[in-house]
């Protein structure tokens, strides 16, 4: 009974400690002003959900209703007859998409993992210069260099091809700053006993580092699924059988306002998978993030 | 540690086959990188520098024209000047107030019970991975009464007769500012949420011993300086997004939007060079705005590192 009664008071001084430096009214604001914020945040894509279960009179109701007064399905079921209809099949625009991100999401954690390693445990000629050129990396992005990449690639041929949209993604410097900056808090003694077991770097880095940054590159997986999911393959893939899903998508919502309620259901489907990948990573994204940090 | 590097130095000076036995295989590991790195950043950025010196049209082959194009681009170039003047202004406002939107949503977040927080996280990070449904705000502020906004400020009477928000100058840019803070609460937000809840609790425990009385103390004495890799991480990030919006631009506003109110130096850049195929000219503008880029970033990094210290 006394040790119950210890428990309590011992939560009640606890919650009473953390909340130490707080005032009600503080509290009170910050709360609400988090409230309105989020609403900003999330307004918009309740729009978007409604607008996919929209029939068509609503769509076009005066004046504009937010929320969906008799839900229906007619608009994906339009967009599956617009589907069909497609002169490329749609399954090959899928196929597409998940080959190119498939491709680009493996070659990405394994290249990316492989390049981090040595970067983030050793100290060799050229290892802090690689390393600095890659914080510099982050300092400007793909839009600078898109010119000399187009010529680059129509030297190399790879224009009109897969290869276009994957290996400047596999090479993309985000993915890899963040995996470098986690195994660098993979403890080093775990390494030296497995030196000191006679294990090369090359084991070392296969049974040691890859199970430890399990974290870092599911956080990989997801910000090159998010990118490369999106990409539309534009200027880079002319010949309509490569195109990826989200080109077809988006030339299904430029047909016109006849196809405003299609053009809904598209962008859902379009922001339900990045969102559902993301919430069934979460846990392992913020903890790679929490070592994300540019070092002094 | 400085000893010893000059010791690797020199020892990398006498023998390349010593080196090779010793880290061979970590230069294997980072190999296929490299070479993709080398070949898709490195060269590019110094090939468009090359480039930006010569009058290119990818058919013939480049002349060299020294400081031409960069001379055209500052004298002659009045729409240049109008997208430098829209890109800075931009990334003015949007940069430092998407930085510290980041931040202080992830403050606050922190403070709520695990679930709420994972919540509140998705709510502020769903809109920068929401692929293109920034394309609703087309729809908002569309020109008609069936605009949402247009239909709201008919209702409550604040104007009579629908504003053309994409048609006129002074709408354009604020709705462009107004989309992309929406957008901005990526990356860099998640890598706040995540450095908060690694600083040290006993951090703050001592710190309330020590006489901080109230939230503000708190933040700036304790957990600010706990954070600092994370802030530096964040506002390369941020900076970096904020000086290279287009297709948002193009997307909302239209190319060319109206009397170049969306303009901006990438905007400028696509125009040149995919559509004129000025590669020469293309590639000065794609130099300059790497250079801003790099600078404001290296400034900023240099400020935020005395944060404290």
């Amino acid at each position: 009974m006394s040790s119950i009664v210890a428990t309590i008071k011992k939560a009640y001084v606890s919650r009473q400690f953390k909340r130490r430096n707080r005032s009600i009214i503080g509290d009170l604001s910050l709360t609400v002003l988090l409230g309105l914020f989020g609403l900003f945040s999330v307004w918009p894509l309740i729009f978007i959900i409604n607008n996919a279960f929209k029939p068509l009179n609503e769509i076009f109701i005066f004046p504009p209703k937010l929320f969906v007064m008799s839900p229906t399905l007619t608009n994906f079921q339009d967009l599956f007859i617009v589907i069909g209809n497609s002169w490329v099949p749609m399954t090959r625009y899928i196929f597409n998409t998940v080959f190119i991100t498939a491709i680009g999401t493996l070659g990405s954690v394994i290249i990316g993992s492989m390049a981090a390693f040595p970067l983030a445990k050793y100290v060799f000629p050229g290892s802090k210069t690689m390393s600095k050129l890659i914080v510099y990396s982050l300092m400007f992005n793909g839009t600078v260099t898109a010119l000399p990449n187009y010529i680059i690639m129509s030297k190399l041929h790879m224009i009109d091809t897969y290869w276009a949209l994957l290996l400047p993604s596999i090479g993309g410097t985000l993915g890899l700053f963040l995996m470098m900056n986690f195994m660098v808090q993979v403890p080093d003694a775990l390494i030296e006993a497995a030196k000191i077991d006679g294990a090369k770097e090359l084991t070392i880095f296969w049974r040691i580092m890859m199970p430890l940054s399990r974290s870092a590159w599911i956080t990989l997986i997801i910000l090159s699924f998010q990118s490369l999911w999106g990409t539309t393959g534009g200027g880079v893939i002319f010949t309509e059988k490569l195109k990826p899903v989200s080109y077809a998508l988006s030339q299904i919502v430029n047909a016109g306002i006849a196809r405003t309620g299609v053009a809904s259901a598209v962008t859902l489907i379009m922001l339900v998978v990045p969102v559902v990948v993301f919430i069934i990573s979460q846990s392992n994204v913020i903890s790679t993030m929490a070592t994300s940090g540019i070092k002094e | 540690m400085l000893t010893n590097q000059t010791i690797t130095r020199r020892k990398s000076r006498r023998s390349f086959s010593k080196i090779w036995k010793e880290h061979g295989a970590k230069y294997l590991l980072i190999m296929p990188f490299a070479i993709l790195f080398i070949v898709f950043t490195v060269i590019p950025v110094l090939a468009s520098m090359i480039i930006s010196f010569t009058s290119f049209n990818m058919l013939e082959a480049p002349s060299f024209v020294g400081f031409r194009n960069y001379i055209n681009l500052i004298v002659n170039d009045d729409v240049f000047l109008i997208a430098v003047k829209n890109t800075l202004f931009f990334a003015l406002i949007t940069g430092p107030i998407s930085y510290l939107m980041c931040f202080v949503f992830s403050w606050l977040i922190n403070e709520l019970t695990p679930k709420v927080r994972a919540i509140m996280t998705l709510v502020f990070y769903a809109p920068s991975i929401s692929g293109n449904a920034y394309l609703i705000w087309k729809l908002i502020f569309s020109s008609d009464m069936y605009g949402y906004a247009n239909s709201w400020l008919l209702r409550l009477g604040f104007i009579t007769e629908p504003i053309l928000f994409f048609d006129k100058k002074e709408y354009v840019f604020p709705i462009l500012i107004l989309v992309q803070l929406w957008l901005s609460l990526g990356v860099s937000f998640l890598a706040f949420v995540a450095g908060l809840q690694n600083v040290d609790k006993t951090l703050y425990e001592a710190g309330s011993i020590d006489g901080i009385k109230n939230r503000w103390q708190e933040l700036w004495y304790i957990t600010l300086p706990s954070m600092r890799p994370q802030l530096l991480f964040g506002a390369v990030m941020q900076i970096t997004a904020s000086f290279s919006v287009s297709q948002l631009s193009i997307e909302l506003a239209g190319f060319p939007s109206v009397e170049y109110s969306g303009h901006t130096i990438l905007t400028h850049l696509h125009d040149y060079g995919f559509i004129r195929y000025e590669m020469g000219y293309a590639s000065a503008i794609a130099t300059i705005l790497f250079f801003t880029m790099l600078f404001t970033n290296i400034i900023v990094q240099k400020a935020l590192r005395r944060v404290g210290a």
